[in-house]
């Protein structure tokens, strides 16, 4: 129970998609200037990567890895497919997503035309494959915990366009520098939001003692810790 | 230019600055973004890029009549995730702590934006051999952002290109470290790659008027 609370929150604030590693920027950029468009897409991108990373975890436990076809017979055991991992994860995306637009717009008309738009986008989003792929290089255990990290992921995706939506609507009514507008302001305000979202580094490693009160100043001294561990994701990315 | 001809030059020409695919087609953000904290890491996966969309391009142009147009994003992404699979093999066998160090992002070329994009803006309707040129002009015109940014980040962060200790010994104290440089870490951390992207776009854009977006 602990391990997914943990995996939960980690997911949403501390390796957040956007911020943490870039997954799904093109929609993000392009999706966000209205906040209720913004709501439409992250909650398809929840929903593609609840149902992708568990089915993908299962292709990668008993088909990819090395030594996964041993239930098959002991002369497949020595068999490592994991260099197919990138075509047939996004093949089930691809179909994954078609048939969830198949599925949706027979059962429920209404979430259809919400989301409707959007499904056929999310196949190409680099968050979901991304997903599949961060799931398959930080080694998730159990299929519970995969469905896990696709949910919050989404969760975490979900807050970050939510959030930058809003941003964008206040700033229509701001006086930016004429060639900033548009693209380059929310560029640099997704660079101070990610600085922000970097204070939520400490969160699960240094938090046991102090009362939540404390939490303001506890930032301030676990940041260089914090920094540090974004560097090593950031720059090794196979950590974890 | 005796090979290209005018019209096959603007192609190449074009993305690499007034129509360039990160800072005003807004594509393929994703990779141009996690992976430029040192050079080396930024050139490797430009020229990934730059094989994997002269060859899709071509493939898919080449397929263009056969594929039923329902199905093309399918079919789109099946011929990407080949040539990555491609690229990825090669890394692995010959340059296993670069690949190591790029990992799940070298797959993340395959819903690189800027692929898919070209894909359904050109290369679906366009010869072979204009198609690759369309590619390559448009995955230079990436690369060209990507290694922008991979220098400044990795000159201001760690005081190095492409390893190479160009500004001094930060611990010995030599070159520009002995009047008291500093290097700024903070440029190696994930959000500065933006920031530094949005200041291209704002350099970018105050030299070329036309480009300005409307609020």
């Amino acid at each position: 129970m602990l391990e997914h609370i943990e995996l939960f929150f980690k997911s949403i604030f501390i390796d957040n998609m956007v911020f943490a590693t870039f997954l799904g920027m093109c929609s993000y950029l392009a999706v966000s200037k209205k906040v209720t468009t913004a709501v439409g897409l992250g909650a398809a991108v929840i929903f593609v990567l609840a149902v992708t990373v568990p089915l993908n975890w299962l292709l990668d436990q008993y088909i990819l890895r090395d030594g996964a076809l041993a239930w098959l017979g002991p002369e497949y055991a020595s068999y490592d497919l994991s260099f197919l991992s990138f075509i047939l994860f996004i093949a089930t995306i691809a179909t994954m997503v078609q048939l969830v637009e198949i599925v949706v717009e027979k059962f429920s008309p209404s979430l259809y035309n919400s989301l409707g738009i959007f499904l056929p986008l999310i196949a190409v989003n680099c968050a979901i494959l991304g997903g599949s792929l961060f799931m398959q290089s930080r080694d998730i255990q159990t299929l519970g915990l995969a469905f896990n990290y696709g949910v919050s992921s989404g969760i975490g995706w979900f807050l970050a366009i939510l959030a930058i939506a809003a941003i964008r609507e206040k700033i229509r009514y701001s006086n930016v520098p004429a060639p900033l507008r548009g693209l380059g302001i929310t560029f640099i305000v997704t660079g101070l939001m990610a600085i922000g979202f970097m204070s939520f580094g400490g969160m699960l490693t240094g938090g046991d003692e102090e009362a939540p009160a404390e939490e303001a100043a506890q930032i301030e001294t676990v940041t260089p810790e914090a920094e540090e561990v974004e560097v090593v994701t950031n720059t090794t990315n196979d950590i974890n | 230019m005796g090979l290209l001809s005018k019209k096959d030059a603007a192609l190449i020409k074009d993305p690499l600055f007034d129509n360039n695919p990160i800072t005003i087609q807004v594509l393929g953000i994703c990779s141009a973004l996690a992976i430029t904290a040192e050079l080396k890491a930024s050139i490797v996966m430009s020229i990934s890029v730059i094989f994997v969309m002269g060859a899709g391009n071509v493939v898919i142009s080449l397929l263009r009549n056969v594929i039923p147009s329902k199905i093309r994003i399918i079919a789109q992404l099946i011929v990407v995730a080949a040539l990555v699979i491609v690229v990825d093999q090669v890394l692995k066998a010959y340059a296993y702590s670069l690949s190591k160090q790029l990992g799940a992002f070298i797959g993340l070329i395959i819903t690189n934006c800027i692929i898919m994009g070209r894909f359904e803006a050109f290369a679906l309707a366009n010869g072979p051999w204009r198609s690759f040129i369309d590619g390559i002009g448009n995955a230079l015109g990436y690369g060209l952002i990507l290694c922008i940014v991979g220098v400044c980040r990795e000159l201001l962060g760690s005081g190095s290109l492409l390893g190479y200790k160009v500004l001094g010994d930060p611990i010995e104290k030599t070159g520009l470290y002995a009047y008291g440089y500093e290097n700024n870490g903070f440029m190696l951390l994930a959000p500065m790659a933006l920031i530094v992207v949005g200041l291209i776009i704002w350099v970018q854009r105050s030299r070329n008027a036309a480009l300005i977006e409307e609020n």
